[in-house]
């Protein structure tokens, strides 16, 4: 599904350079849950962005599905992004000023889908991550874990073959935590590639498979048994 | 653009961000009201001053008597200047290029009676010509002619407000006033367009004033009407030459100022007309200047519309808005809003010149107007140009990597 070699990305601040990727070569096949995990600063969600094609890197191949990445313009990109990939971030990322039900709708407006099966479709996915009551409200109505729910929702509304996520649990508590993994795990078992950044260990521990990032190279690339989050949910 | 979706979008956009949309919309909006009233302000300096010479015509060379300063020719100075008939003879004869008409006035003012009305007017003895030259419209029967001035007649031509005065509603034509204790019979009624005053006025043939006044051959003023295809240059050699003649004539020293008085309309129409296109300059920049502000008001307010949206633009592209469908995005709302604050502005300032409008007369603003030409162009550019101002920034937007717009706070 991804596969990368030789990935390279550093920036520029004034005279000094950081270089932040050094050569990332990395694969991931179709269906596996992957945690990347590292210390701060050790280029794991700058890997993510440029696996999302929200950033670029300075060398090296990425081939998604088949599909050299880096000659793509910003439209195809776009696209891309759109029909590929589901993103979810640590801030959640939703449009303020609409409700949950219209963030979810969001990414159909851009596949031209019409409204009314937009709609069904986004409440449908809000159902599925537990918060089909919860459409009409804005985000500032919604606890952390339903923000990120929506997110999840809307991520997953133009049913992606990967869903990236950031840190998705860093912004909540451990129980929060455990039930959105518990719904990324099920997530995961239809068959959707997931790669989840974290630097938090039980939270990596519940992914297939662990890679950790140092300085900017992989210094460890396991596979895991996976502990299923419902243990830990009620 | 026909997309109903987008559409719906954009209003839903609009219409959640009401403070961000709203202070657009007012920019472009008092831009163009601002523009609207300005320019109407500046064309309606311009009508005061064309109206100023409009019931007037603009051929016409003024001569008045005067008193010398200066001692001349064995005459003593503070001589009193008296015109007579001779003199209309005189210049008609010396003059004949140069002349379409010329007319006496003797200007005297008297209490005039009919029935139980009554009230002071100014009469004016003229001939015929004085019609043209006062561009007096006559609106019922006819106005002093020839014969009249020949016959020495008791005839009256009448303002409108002279027959309202003392006639009400009923028919004045042939009817008798007395003119200061002397019977006229009324021959016409005339309007005027140089107001209330002009109407307030009674013309009657100046022989028959002179011959009231003993039989004397005086006249107050006389009104030389040129040829007007002599154009400005002859009508100032004209003025000119006619001052020179009657100087000579009357033995005034040429260089004295007081012992006749010469006013050339088409001199100080040139005057005004040049007045008048500085005027249209004023205007013309003043136009110019409140849509450039307008149009800096709009940049402005694009740059932070498009700025306080960066991370929502970073998370639409997230998501798969393509840069296309970014740019398009911004410059629908912007389009949208530009075209229906710079249509509200359009038709509060129409609405407000056509409402404030007659109370500006006494500032010497005069039917303040803008043609629907120019609001409409000046609409059009403050929208084109609110387009433009949104373009530029939401192109950037475009540009920006999603990642860098996402940590956008």
């Amino acid at each position: 599904m991804i596969k990368i070699k030789e990935l390279h990305k550093s920036y520029t601040m004034g005279q000094n350079t950081l270089y932040v990727l050094k050569g990332i070569d990395f694969d991931v096949r179709e269906g596996e849950m992957v945690a990347i995990m590292g210390s701060s600063g050790s280029g794991k969600s700058t890997l993510l962005n440029i696996l999302g094609m929200l950033d670029t890197a300075d060398s090296g191949t990425y081939i998604l599905d088949s599909n050299p990445i880096k000659e793509l313009d910003e439209t195809k990109a776009a696209i891309y992004r759109n029909k590929f990939l589901g993103f979810v971030f640590q801030s959640f990322n939703l449009i303020s000023y609409k409700t949950a039900l219209e963030n979810v709708m969001l990414p159909l407006y851009y596949q031209k889908v019409n409204r009314k099966e937009r709609q069904a479709r986004a409440q449908n996915f809000l159902e599925q991550v537990g918060l089909g009551p919860w459409a009409s409200h804005h985000p500032n109505e919604l606890s952390g874990g339903q923000k990120q729910r929506v997110a999840i929702a809307r991520a997953l509304v133009s049913e992606p073959k990967v869903l990236l996520a950031d840190e998705p649990t860093g912004a909540l508590d451990s129980k929060t935590s455990y039930e959105l993994m518990d719904v990324l795990q099920k997530i995961n078992d239809t068959g959707i590639t997931l790669l989840i950044v974290t630097h938090e260990e039980d939270i990596a521990k519940m992914c297939k498979r662990i890679v950790h990032l140092r300085d900017g190279v992989i210094v460890e690339d396991k596979k895991v048994k996976q502990v299923r989050a419902s243990s830990y949910v009620e | 653009m026909w997309n109903r979706d987008r559409w719906q979008e954009m209003f839903y956009t609009l219409r959640k961000n009401k403070l961000r949309t709203t202070l657009s919309g007012f920019t472009v909006a008092m831009g163009i009201f601002i523009f609207v009233l300005l320019f109407g302000f500046g064309n309606g300096l311009k009508n005061s001053f064309q109206e100023f010479f409009m019931d007037d015509s603009t051929n016409t060379v003024w001569l008045y008597p005067g008193q010398t300063e200066k001692p001349y020719r064995g005459f003593k100075a503070k001589r009193r200047i008296i015109f007579k008939n001779d003199d209309l003879v005189d210049i008609q004869q010396n003059f004949p290029f140069f002349i379409e008409y010329l007319t006496p006035r003797i200007s005297r003012g008297a209490l005039v009676k009919r029935g139980k009305e009554s009230n002071n007017y100014t009469i004016r003895a003229v001939a015929p010509g004085h019609q043209y030259a006062e561009k007096t419209i006559i609106t019922n029967g006819r106005y002093i002619n020839e014969a009249d001035v020949q016959n020495k007649t008791k005839f009256a031509t009448i303002g409108r407000l002279v027959e309202n005065d003392l006639f009400g509603d009923k028919p004045s034509i042939g009817q008798q006033i007395d003119v200061g204790g002397i019977s006229f019979k009324v021959v016409g009624v005339f309007k005027d367009d140089g107001g209330d005053n002009e109407e307030r006025l009674i013309y009657i043939p100046y022989t028959t004033r002179q011959r009231l006044e003993k039989s004397n051959d005086r006249i107050d003023q006389i009104i030389v009407a040129f040829r007007p295809e002599l154009g400005y240059a002859g009508a100032l050699a004209l003025e000119k030459k006619l001052n020179a003649f009657m100087r000579k004539k009357h033995n005034i020293a040429p260089n004295d100022r007081s012992g006749i008085y010469v006013r050339n309309v088409a001199a100080d129409l040139k005057e005004t007309q040049q007045f008048a296109g500085v005027l249209q300059w004023v205007v013309f920049f003043i136009g110019i200047g409140t849509l450039l502000a307008g149009i800096i008001g709009i940049s402005n307010i694009m740059v932070f519309v498009v700025k306080e949206r960066t991370k929502e633009l970073g998370i639409r592209k997230a998501i798969g808005a393509t840069p296309k469908s970014v740019i398009g995005m911004i410059l629908h709302e912007s389009v949208f809003i530009t075209t229906i604050a710079g249509y509200v502005g359009l038709l509060a300032g129409v609405g407000t010149l056509s409402l404030i409008g007659d109370s500006l007369e006494e500032f010497f603003i005069i039917n303040p107007y803008i043609s629907t030409n120019t609001a409409v162009i000046a609409t059009l550019i403050l929208i084109l140009f609110g387009a433009i101002a949104g373009y530029i920034p939401a192109r950037r937007a475009a540009k920006i990597k999603p990642i860098i717009a996402l940590r956008d706070e």
